[in-house]
């Protein structure tokens, strides 16, 4: 741990960074865990002025749908219901309000830290439908998967999901494949990773020579990462490389992904600020069609519901890497992790709420 | 009522008199008064209680500006059917804390309210000390120059209630530091009555009340991540929850601005206090980027350390 952490390391590898940076350089951190890593450990302040870091779609929480937020309410609304979800969607503004709002009304909506609680409050509650709201990517659909196939084994009746689970791979290939994308490398997500090793990212690098390396959390980590990525741009070899070897494998987690891909299969998918992207949602088989709220529930919205990007919040560009959330008329006047506007603003990886907490772009 | 401050609370509190007032004896050129109101959930947590923390609460308060508590004062606004053994329980946990303090609970009052119109029990503390002639610490008197002393590792009150209220298990557990700082800052005073600014990070963290200091003083703050102490468990439990230590409650460690020559001084005075051990030299303030903290990282990187805004929520992937 010390090693990850140890300044002089630190030094010999931001040293080689400004030696091998070949001009101006825009590089991602797909993922929020990494963007609080970076501000938290004062990384930018050991990169030449040539390297600019953008946060990526990578935060859960950042890219979920006001309409789908606004379907969470809906079905908390809905007699009988109790709501489950993670914490930090309890704060995510919908089109009119939030999920902690409408518990604030007497809706019974509840955090859960673990999909699989839910499990125990079906049994504890035969009376009500437990309906778990999923958000999360590969690192959290796959205990969701587990937490479905145990309740078809235990033949619950009343426990349901809302899947709006999210894949990786998809989100990116909508980023390099839009007009106005400017991204020369990626640090990809070790969590995701993990679960679905390098392979899915190969068309970063075939399709639209894009190198990318899949990174640790700690610092020193991320500036190896950074340096492999420098070293591809300057070869003109762009490749799919693993920094993060201590956790993540080329085929992944085979055992975890079977498990995805036994209860889920993708879909269509809104993601806040971006917009439809194919095949990058998960959804639930026919087979486990009993325990998905999406079959149960009525869940059209009026069309009147306002877009996303209505109160000049630029979540949207910020996700794309366009803009940088101080580029954001309403970053830190009227919205600020107190009363957040957009969800970047929410969670504590989200990049708004990252540039707020670590004073602007100074970190 | 009646049988209930007669019977419990004055008893398990040593107040003496039932008079509509207590009468004090006060010889000094300026006091140092204040109340705090305990409302904490869960009421029982790892390393203390609503109770302790209340009584130390408001003696920290008055230790903070220099001061010797003296008297105190208790008001519990109780729930409907709260059960009573939890009361004695309480009562006896304050008891025990003001006696370690030195300070005398003067007078008590309780009110009991319906079911559901209070949770369980809050408690309200009112302190009053002497500040000794020459002593005048405040938040915005921290001068370029002085040396940033914290008392002990941080992070620890914080993680063991989160914990305790969201049924986390930790191997060993993270214990609450709730304690008095009252004897710790006499003996900080004893070595020089220079201390421009001391604080004691609750709410909001180090991370909170450095900037607040930094602010009201117009002085720059300068600290490195790797002298502030931090217990192995509450790092871990602040990883695997997604805070920054910086940012989570204490309630039992002060930090200190110091003249640079009476630095050394103080610190190895501070060493000598149980509650002192593991004091350390974490920073100091600069006349450079004045009203900012800067946090030199592990790594030896740089960044701002703003004031908590909104909560820590424990992330979700």
């Amino acid at each position: 741990m010390n090693l990850l952490r140890n300044p002089k390391i630190a030094k010999r590898l931001s040293e080689d960074i400004r030696l091998s940076v070949m001009g101006r350089t825009r590089l991602m951190e797909v993922c929020g865990t990494h963007t609080v890593a970076i501000f938290k450990s004062g990384l930018r302040s050991l990169l030449p002025p040539e390297i600019t870091l953008l946060s990526g779609p990578g935060c859960p929480v950042c890219v979920t749908a006001k309409a789908d937020v606004d379907r969470a309410v809906k079905i908390a609304g809905q007699k009988d219901v109790i709501l489950t979800t993670f914490g930090d969607m309890m704060r995510v503004p919908g089109s009119g309000t939030s999920l902690g709002e409408e518990r604030a009304k007497g809706r019974d909506i509840r955090v859960v830290y673990s999909p699989s609680e839910c499990l125990g409050l079906s049994a504890e509650n035969p009376e009500k439908k437990v309906v778990f709201f999923a958000t999360g990517f590969e690192t959290t659909s796959p205990s969701v998967s587990a937490t479905l196939i145990s309740a078809m084994r235990l033949k619950l009746e009343n426990f349901m999901v809302f899947s709006v689970h999210k894949l990786v791979p998809p989100a990116l290939r909508a980023l390099l494949s839009s007009a106005e994308s400017r991204i020369d490398g990626f640090i990809l997500p070790g969590h995701v990773s993990t679960i679905i090793g390098s392979r899915p990212y190969g068309f970063l690098a075939s399709e639209f020579r894009t190198p990318s390396v899949i990174s640790g959390f700690e610092p020193v980590d991320i500036l190896e990462a950074i340096c492999m990525l420098l070293r591809q741009i300057k070869a003109g070899r762009p490749d799919v490389e693993i920094q993060y070897k201590s956790a993540v494998r080329p085929g992944g987690n085979p055992k975890a992904v079977s498990l995805l891909n036994e209860v889920f299969v993708p879909s269509a998918s809104e993601w806040r600020g971006i917009g439809v992207i194919p095949e990058s949602g998960l959804k639930l088989r026919p087979e486990f069609s009993a325990l998905d709220a999406e079959r149960h529930f009525d869940l059209s919205l009026p069309s009147s519901s306002p877009s996303d990007d209505a109160s000049g919040c630029l979540c949207g560009e910020v996700l794309r890497g366009i803009s940088i959330p101080t580029d954001c008329p309403l970053f830190g006047s009227s919205c600020t992790p107190e009363y957040p506007v957009g969800a970047c603003m929410v969670s504590a990886e989200g990049s708004c709420s990252a540039y707020y907490n670590y004073g602007g772009t100074s970190g | 009522m009646h049988s209930l401050i007669k019977d419990i609370l004055a008893p398990s509190l040593d107040i003496k008199t039932f008079d509509d007032s207590a009468r004090l004896r006060v010889e000094a050129e300026s006091l140092a008064f204040t109340t705090d109101s305990y409302v904490v959930d869960p009421i029982f947590f790892p390393g203390g209680d609503i109770g302790s923390l209340a009584v130390n609460g408001t003696v920290n308060d008055l230790a903070m500006v220099g001061a010797d508590p003296l008297f105190m004062t208790v008001g519990l606004i109780i729930e409907e059917g709260f059960e009573l053994h939890a009361l004695k329980e309480i009562l006896s946990s304050m008891r025990n804390a003001a006696d370690k303090a030195g300070v005398r609970i003067v007078a008590g009052d309780t009110k009991v309210v319906g079911k559901g119109k209070a949770d369980r029990i809050f408690i309200n503390t009112s302190g009053i000390g002497v500040i000794p002639v020459g002593v005048h610490i405040s938040g915005s008197n921290a001068r370029p120059g002085d040396r940033v002393i914290l008392s002990g590792p941080i992070g620890n009150h914080g993680i063991a209630v989160i914990a305790e209220r969201e049924g986390f298990k930790f191997n060993p557990p993270v214990l609450s530091d709730t304690r008095p700082l009252n004897l710790l800052s006499k003996n900080m005073l004893s070595v020089t009555k220079n201390i421009n600014a001391m604080r004691d990070p609750t709410r909001g963290g180090l991370g909170t009340t450095l900037k607040e200091i930094a602010v009201s003083s117009g002085v720059g703050v300068l600290i490195r991540e790797d002298a502030i102490p931090i217990e192995a468990g509450v790092r871990g439990a602040c990883e695997l929850l997604g805070y920054d230590p910086l940012y989570v409650a204490n309630e039992g460690v002060l930090v200190a601005f110091v003249p640079e020559k009476d630095a050394e001084g103080v610190l190895s005075a501070m060493r000598k206090n149980p509650f002192g051990r593991n004091s350390a030299l974490i920073g100091e303030a600069v006349a450079e980027h004045r009203g900012n903290v800067v946090l030199e990282t592990s790594i030896g990187g740089r960044r701002l350390v703003e004031m908590l805004s909104g909560e820590q929520l424990p992330r979700i992937c």
